[in-house]
């Protein structure tokens, strides 16, 4: 396992809004040789890189970036957006970034709007951060005082702020379009696409957006070189990720690793094994809307390719491990609860898919259920997954199907009015 | 026109190019279903009752707002798509307060179709939906219980109506269409226009039911009960009982009232006449004496209320006169039974309005006359329909009957009222043969006529310029005070209606099952009412014999203290 | 009205900034809520509907309609606690405040809320009270916590 620190290298070793200390340690760098490239040079790097997005939908980014370059300068992107909302279960990386080390994410949203030419930034940050926003508000303020943001940037030209705002309490407000309305001051419910935000984004115009993870990457591939990020990983991944190992691991926490890392290694190797001496009963991947999967799959590279090639995402890189004391009926209505009420309430099969889910699994789980429940399961999942407005709907039945999958035997149980863990009380009362 | 082609259901179509999946299915005549989609409205894409497949595309798509694209091959009736459906109306149903047979909406119903159609009968869910909220404080009723949350009603109120007293609030299972705080409709700034009752597919909007009242009244030996009967219900009321939209039903309606047990029936375009009577010599006052112009109109109530809560600064321009059904009722309850020797207090009046905010109206305190109101009962067209049927009159057999004399004498200005510019054109009319002494030719305006959201125009009479303009739909409306109140606009006088088209899309008038057709069935409606008027006896009112006879014996003359005691009123800021 | 004022100066009665107003409002209400004369005045000085306002405030989780205490413990309910005991920790709570989830304790000090992951995963099982996370927590330090703020009142 290599040990290239990209993301974390000055994570706990500066004061996070020091400017000063975040220069000695190598930081601006990456904007310092930015204003000397062509805007389209620095795409070429990141486009070699090979940096996919980190919020999730793993969207190529120097292709993102590309094509936001591409819309001719008139209608110009206007906006850079960071999504700082962080609401997947599971997930705490982009809080380390912010905390440790955020101005590393404003040098990067800064690079970009120097290739963009954006004159207006937004950190959205989720409102449950608000320890955080005053880190960033004042990392902000250091930077802009030491002629990093503001006015006629590094003597570019070149103006350029950057505005902290905070979300309330909404998961849905990390899907793009719903974080663009909340910027707005409205409800974050997703607008329809297209048109997409790259075209019509943040008041209608287009609007350059990326998580805090991936603006984090843009400094050190600028300085190092596309290929050099590119080669810290594996073939069609680079760099490396920041995991959240969380759950009934001995050493929970946020691991930088490169691509390639099994999740065997970072379950066992980087987090110590299964805490107390239990065995480990599945993995959720990716956060609550990612998939969950037995220990047949840990030897699965963290790597886009491999993952996908075994049915599995990434997501936000949230590593949740659960050991066998739990029942997987149990943990699922938790899960399902948490998008039954994080559900924008906009369209049908999300607002009324998902809490008819969990009234399915407070039935599984106090031993009212019937087969034809885990078929309705099934069936519900199939509509979600198919005609859902966003990704929220289109995704939360992720983990139904794959516990489905790996536990029938356990969903069995609970039909007969067994809970094997003994974690359900299949008290048999009517709710 | 460019166009493009592509295959529905194995139909080889070519249709214009920005076509939605939607509007191409129709034009192979192929039936896509539909709930949240009202075309030009609200077009949220959410309800997902529409979607389709189409090959090679992730996921299904909903036809509603889904582009076509050159090649596509759609499938709208594969297993896949009908299983979705059916999960979707399901879902749906589940939160449903079923309970069709005592519903309103009962064989109108968009969802009770859609039900029907694909087949439910079971309800596998158990729990009941969680926001249930029964607001019946007001004209309009809203019962969420029925809500399928389409928010087609949130589009009208605060797109098109501009009133903004409903949106969606909340969020997951709690989402819920609401007022702020929940608090009644009639407590925040709804001003009962009923619109957003038109478009709910199902019945979780309502008017308020006074048929009780009526039924009681009619009962009561001691009660004289008199009916006047709007120019709008007329043209509508036919479509309650199958017949052709834009059917004129006078004749039948009037023996339909005369079998209910009226004691007599009377037409609200003598208020109507009245109106101008009183408001073109408002006009002309106000133009000859410096007086606040410009006028505008006064007679639509949701007008009235809507201008009370967002343009207060403009209540000195409202015109003093009460409206056409208001005016009715205060001579109904002086001037008749002074003639017909009866008293006053066992005057009963009830009116039916195609509109729901005449509800709200009846019931003002500042509009009642030694303590008694003008109307005591308000029921909409389709009320009326209901109670006909409810007595077991063969509607469509019925023969022709007429009004009663005295205050059922209309005119062709009377009967215009109904459409937008109807009020605009028969002021016209009536302030033209004053200003010449004439007893002028021309009697269409055909300037201030159509369904155009805001119309003006400058009308020469006898060397005197008149600017004037017409606003239907309180939206347009609020655009047109605000380039007043930019000083961008200069008028002398203005009609607006709240409702889009007048009162023949009043909120009390039929329900369309097919709301698309609104237009279609506004235009038709529309000019059966043009066709009564061009074939009316007397098309002015100031020729209306009983109005002349009205003023001859009791008024005296139009602004005297009388009528301003009886015909006038005055307004309530609410901001 | 005055606190409600200077709060809508600072954001320069932006309305795209509401959201950033209606926070700071909740938290100068000192009972986590959000009064109604306070948001109808806001209404009205940003020119906004009333319904797009309520629409906007009830949509968000963390704003109130109703007085909470003044201190919110927020006890996290989802997966990554869960496994990590958080029913424990829940249990205790209301034992120890003597309240059930939603409820607010007599005395006007804390209210005690469910909450959806707020990303303190890796001290799991974990609870926020008002801008303040505990992590790691065992019943002695849930207790010891607990003290501290009822000392601080
Ligand atoms: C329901 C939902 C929630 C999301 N939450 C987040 C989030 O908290 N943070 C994030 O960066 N991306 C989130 N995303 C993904 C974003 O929509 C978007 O793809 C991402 O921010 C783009 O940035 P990237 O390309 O740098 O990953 C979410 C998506 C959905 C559908
Ligand atoms: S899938 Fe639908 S209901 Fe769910 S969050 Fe997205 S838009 Fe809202
Ligand atoms: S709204 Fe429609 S489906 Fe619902 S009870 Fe009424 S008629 Fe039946
Ligand atoms: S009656 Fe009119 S104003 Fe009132 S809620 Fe309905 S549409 Fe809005
Ligand atoms: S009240 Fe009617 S129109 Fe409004 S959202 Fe509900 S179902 Fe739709
Ligand atoms: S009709 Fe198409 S989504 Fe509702």
């Amino acid at each position: 396992m290599g040990n290239t620190k990209i993301l974390s290298s000055r994570f706990g070793k500066i004061k996070p809004d020091s400017v000063e200390e975040f220069v000695a340690a190598g930081g601006y760098e990456g904007l310092k040789k930015a204003i000397t490239m062509k805007p389209e040079e620095i795409i070429q790097e990141i486009k070699n890189a090979y940096l996919f997005g980190r919020g999730g939908a793993a969207y190529p980014t120097g292709v993102k970036w590309e094509q936001a370059y591409a819309i001719p300068l008139e209608k110009g992107p206007k906006y850079m957006i960071c999504n700082a909302d962080e609401g997947e279960p599971g997930t705490f990386k982009d809080r380390h970034i912010m905390a440790e080390d955020p101005l590393m994410l404003i040098e990067g949203m800064t690079i970009g709007a120097f290739i963009f030419g954006a004159k207006e930034g937004y950190i959205y940050c989720r409102g449950e951060y608000s320890g955080i926003q005053k880190i960033l508000k004042s990392a902000i303020k250091n930077a802009t005082e030491a002629g990093y943001l503001g006015e006629n940037i590094m003597g570019t030209g070149l103006n350029f702020n950057i505005k902290v705002v905070s979300g309330a309490g909404a998961y849905v407000c990390g899907e793009n379009t719903a974080l663009v309305e909340s910027i707005e001051g409205k409800t974050g419910r997703p607008r329809r696409k297209p048109p997409y935000i790259k075209n019509a984004g943040l008041n209608m115009m287009p609007t350059v957006l990326n998580n805090v993870e991936t603006y984090a990457c843009i400094p050190w591939i600028v300085k190092e070189g596309g290929e050099t990020f590119l080669s810290v990983g594996t073939e069609f991944s680079g760099g490396t990720k920041l995991m959240c190992l969380s759950g009934n691991v001995v050493q929970r926490g946020v691991y930088e690793v490169p691509f390639g890392t099994t999740l065997r290694e970072l379950i066992y190797g980087l987090g110590g094994g299964i805490a107390g001496g239990k065995t480990l009963k599945f993995v959720h991947l990716g956060g609550s809307s990612g998939a969950c999967f037995p220990e047949e799959l840990l030897d699965t590279k963290i790597c886009y390719n491999d993952l996908r090639k075994n049915g599995l995402s990434l997501g936000s890189g949230a590593v949740l491990v659960v050991d066998d004391t739990h029942c997987v009926v149990d943990y699922l209505k938790t899960v399902m609860e948490f998008f039954e009420d994080e559900s924008c309430g906009k369209c049908t099969p999300c607002r009324e898919g998902n809490r008819r889910m969990v009234e399915i699994l407070e039935k599984l789980t106090s031993g009212r259920g019937a087969k034809e429940d885990l078929e309705r399961l099934q069936r519900l999942a199939r509509t979600m997954r198919n005609t859902s407005f966003c990704g929220l709907g289109q995704s939360a039945p992720v983990p139904v199907t794959t516990l489905l999958k790996h536990f029938a035997a356990e969903f069995e149980a609970h039909v007969q009015g067994r809970c094997p863990s003994g974690k359900c009380s299949m008290s048999g009362v009517r709710r | 026109m460019e166009k493009i082609n592509l295959t529905i259901d194995g139909i080889d179509i070519s249709v214009a190019k920005g076509s939605t999946i939607l509007q191409a299915a129709k034009e192979a005549k192929v039936d896509i279903p539909t709930l949240c989609f009202l075309q030009g409205v609200h077009e949220p894409g959410s309800c997902r009752i529409c979607v389709v497949e189409v090959e090679g595309w992730r996921g299904l798509q909903p036809a509603c707002v889904t582009k076509a694209e050159e090649g596509i091959v759609v499938k709208t009736s594969s297993r896949l798509v009908r299983e979705t459906r059916r999960d979707i109306l399901e879902l749906i149903l589940a939160n449903h307060n079923r309970e069709c047979l005592s519903c309103k909406r009962n064989q109108k119903c968009e969802l009770q179709k859609l039900a029907e159609d694909f087949g439910i009968d079971s309800n596998y869910y158990e729990k009941k939906g969680t926001c249930v909220e029964l607001d019946q404080s007001g004209p309009v009723v809203r019962d969420t219980s029925k809500c399928v949350l389409c928010g087609r009603c949130v589009s009208v109120c605060s797109n098109i109506q501009k009133v903004n007293a409903i949106d969606l609030a909340y969020r997951g299972p709690n989402t819920s269409v609401t007022t702020p705080y929940e608090q009644s409709l009639s407590l925040r700034s709804c001003i009962n226009c009923g619109q957003c009752i038109k478009v709910c597919p199902v019945g979780a909007l309502q008017e308020r039911d006074d048929t009780e009242k009526v039924w009681k009244a009619l009962e009561d030996p001691e009660l004289h009960v008199v009916v006047q009967t709007a120019p709008a219900v007329r043209v509508a009321l036919g479509e309650e009982f199958g017949l052709p939209v834009g059917t004129n039903v006078k004749g039948k309606m009037v023996t339909a009232l005369k079998r209910l047990g009226f004691n007599k029936i009377f037409d609200t375009t003598f208020g109507a006449d009245l109106t101008i009577m009183e408001e073109g010599t408002e006009l002309l006052h106000r133009i000859n004496n410096g007086g606040k112009l410009p006028l505008i109109t006064s007679c639509s109530p949701g007008w009235v209320k809507f201008c009370e809560h967002n343009y207060s600064d403009f209540l000195d321009n409202l015109s003093s006169c009460r409206s056409p059904q208001q005016m009715f009722g205060a001579v109904a309850k002086s001037y008749y039974p002074q003639k017909a020797g009866l008293d006053a207090n066992k005057v009963f009046v009830v009116s039916v309005m195609p509109c729901t905010a005449k509800k709200f109206e009846a019931d003002r305190e500042e509009l009642k006359i030694n303590g008694l109101k003008d109307v005591d009962a308000v029921i909409t067209t389709r009320e009326l329909a209901k109670m006909i049927k409810q007595a077991g009159i063969n509607f469509n057999e019925l023969s022709d009957s007429y009004y009663d004399e005295l205050l059922g004498t209309s005119t062709g200005a009377g009967v215009i009222f109904a459409n937008t510019g109807g009020v605009m054109e028969a002021a016209l009319r009536t302030v033209a043969d004053i200003l010449t002494g004439e007893d002028l030719q021309t009697i269409e305006y055909h300037e201030v006529r159509g369904l155009e959201g805001t119309k003006e125009a400058t009308v020469n009479i006898n060397g005197m310029e008149l600017n004037v303009a017409i606003a239907h739909g309180t939206g347009n409306a609020a655009k047109l005070l605000d380039t007043i109140r930019e000083g961008k606009a200069d008028y002398h006088f203005i009609e607006v209606m709240a409702c889009p088209g007048g009162c023949i899309n009043g909120g009390g008038q039929p329900i369309l099952m097919d709301k698309s057709k609104t237009q279609e069935v506004n235009q038709l409606r529309a000019a059966s009412i043009y066709s009564l008027d061009r074939t009316a006896v007397k098309r002015k009112s100031h020729d209306n014999p009983e109005i002349k006879k009205i003023y001859a014996e009791f008024l005296d003359k139009p602004g005297s203290s009388k009528a301003h005691q009886l015909l006038h009123t005055h307004y309530i800021a609410r901001n | 009205m005055e606190k409600v004022d200077e709060v809508l100066e600072k954001f320069r009665y932006a309305k795209e900034d509401l959201i950033q107003i209606l926070l700071e409002l909740q938290m100068l209400s000192g009972k986590n809520y959000l009064p109604q004369e306070w948001v109808e005045y806001v209404a009205k000085a940003l020119d906004m509907p009333m319904n797009k306002v309520y629409g906007v405030m009830t949509f968000y989780g963390m704003f109130s309609t109703k007085p909470r205490g003044k201190n919110l413990i927020e006890v996290c309910k989802s997966g990554p606690c869960h496994v990590s005991g958080s029913q424990g920790i829940e249990l205790m709570l209301e034992k120890e405040l003597a309240i059930k989830p939603g409820e607010t304790t007599d005395d006007g000090l804390f209210t005690l809320e469910r909450s959806n992951c707020f990303g303190a995963c890796d001290i799991a099982p974990a609870i926020k009270i008002g801008e303040k996370v505990y992590g790691n927590l065992t019943p002695d330090s849930l207790r010891a916590v607990i003290k501290s703020y009822r000392e601080e009142a």
